[in-house]
């Protein structure tokens, strides 16, 4: 069942110590969404 | 939450219809995720970025709650985000940003 990332847009909001960016946005698109923003925060 | 990062999801909040845009979290730790999915769903609580009293109700979720991985293909979630499902407290991380919303939810009520 796909339904909640599918046909959305989608903000990847990742961490550099968490999951970053590329790898969520990776994630949602292959899930069928629409990825619009892409980060990979860093907090030191 | 990085101010720019706030700015452009506040962009991005105003251009686009609301029901279709949704926020995934990458955050490490479940005090991390609760304050960014906090951030989207009622708005900067230190009051410093774009996002101060924002209030946008986005949905948020963290990449690492079934709801996400669920429809993740196995091999993409293998070698996107496998190795840091292990390492991480999914569990903590989900909890934490499922409750703001679940708050969300019962603030619309």
């Amino acid at each position: 069942m796909r339904e909640l990332l599918e046909g959305k847009k989608v903000v990847a909001l990742g961490e550099r110590d968490g999951v970053p960016g590329p790898a969520i946005e990776a994630c949602v698109e292959a899930a069928g969404g629409d990825v619009v923003l892409s980060a990979t925060e860093c907090f030191v | 939450m990085d101010l720019g990062s706030q700015e452009k999801i506040k962009k991005l909040a105003d251009e686009h219809d609301r029901d279709k845009l949704l926020v995934v979290l990458g955050a490490p730790d479940a005090e991390a995720a609760e304050i960014a999915a906090e951030t989207i769903v009622f708005g900067d609580p230190t009051y410093a970025g774009a996002l101060a009293e924002a209030q946008l109700g986005l949905d948020v979720y963290h990449v690492l709650e079934d709801e996400i991985q669920s429809e993740v293909p196995d091999d993409v979630w293998e070698d996107q985000v496998g190795v840091m499902a292990d390492t991480l407290e999914a569990e903590d991380l989900a909890e934490a940003v499922r409750n703001m919303r679940t708050k969300e939810g019962n603030e619309e009520d």
